[in-house]
């Protein structure tokens, strides 16, 4: 299907990222923020344009924080977005989000290498 | 960025998101095996091989093809690839004289159910702001000559509207069946990156 796939000026496009079939998320954590996404929107707890909004919102003020933009950041933006629209939502605050991240990390620290990271239940 | 061979830590981002969803799934907001599904769908299931389908039915039959071009979003649909974000599906067709290219400028809009997740290029800010500034001269980095006679169409996605280029079928396939038509079918060439060759 690919036999004629060759991209001979592709080093001279640096600013060009141009994979052919990579994977389509780098990391799993990118996988989970997708499917959070959709799954909240399929709820109805947002519109999509209101997603596409705000997740060009946050692309945008990243640009122009000098983010060069080459499609590997492209999932922090998501996550990021992500997390503003569901507290903008109500669904969750800053705070929870923040009070919980410390919580895995303390729990990711209490955990020896090599063991599943599992959060201790909040008394 | 950055390689760390050590993975006894988790990232910050792994962090964020692993509150996020501990967090929504203890408000009952989202359903683990629900987003494990998700996960599955668009990495294993969709890819661009859904497109590929659609465009191989058009290339054997005309009626669908007519239905696509008029109504992309309802003939998709009856082959069972529906859009889960109500966005509607624009077929654009190639032809001698025209090619079409798809974009979406202000993120990454893309015709999820029939194309999978998006390459990291579709959604580099050099592609977007290129694509329509300079389509030929992308297109040539792609591989693609672009003949000065045959018009080049960018079309910029939205929220509510996604393209799927329609490509024209290779010379040489006369003889072939749909299913061995749509493995021809690459996923930049609905895009519009990409025109197929000879078969």
């Amino acid at each position: 299907m690919s036999s004629e796939q060759n991209l001979p000026t592709a080093a001279e496009l640096p600013s060009m990222p141009r994979d052919e079939d990579g994977p389509v998320f780098a990391e799993p954590w990118q996988a989970q923020a997708f499917a959070m996404t959709l799954s909240l929107h399929e709820q109805g707890h947002f519109t999509w344009p209101e997603w596409a909004e705000r997740l060009s919102q946050v692309i945008t003020a990243a640009q122009a924080d000098g983010d060069p933009d080459r499609g590997d950041t492209y999932y922090l933006h998501w996550l990021k977005a992500l997390e503003t629209l569901v507290a903008e939502k109500g669904l969750l605050t800053g705070d929870d989000l923040i009070r919980r991240k410390d919580a895995w990390e303390r729990a990711t620290l209490a955990t020896p290498h090599g063991q599943p990271i599992v959060l201790p239940s909040e008394g | 960025m950055t390689d760390h061979p050590d993975h006894s830590h988790l990232s910050d981002s792994e962090l964020r998101v692993r509150a996020l969803e501990s967090l929504l799934v203890d408000k009952g907001l989202v359903d683990p095996a629900a987003l494990d599904a998700i996960v599955d769908t668009y990495e294993n299931k969709v890819g661009p091989r859904n497109g590929a389908r659609v465009v191989a039915r058009a290339w054997v039959d005309a009626d669908f093809k007519q239905w696509l071009l008029r109504d992309g979003t309802a003939a998709i649909d009856s082959l069972g690839y529906t859009s889960t974000q109500g966005a509607d599906i624009v077929v654009l067709e190639n032809t001698a004289k025209v090619h079409n290219l798809t974009v979406c400028t202000l993120c990454s809009c893309y015709p999820w159910a029939v194309l999978g997740l998006p390459p990291a290029w579709y959604k580099s800010f050099p592609y977007r702001s290129r694509a329509v500034k300079d389509p030929r001269g992308v297109l040539l980095e792609f591989g693609q000559d672009i003949a000065d006679d045959v018009e080049v169409r960018v079309w910029d996605s939205t929220a509510e509207v996604r393209y799927l280029v329609l490509p024209e079928r290779p010379a040489g396939t006369a003889d072939m069946t749909e299913d061995a038509l749509a493995e021809l079918v690459t996923r930049n060439s609905m895009i519009g990156t990409d025109r197929l060759g000879e078969a």
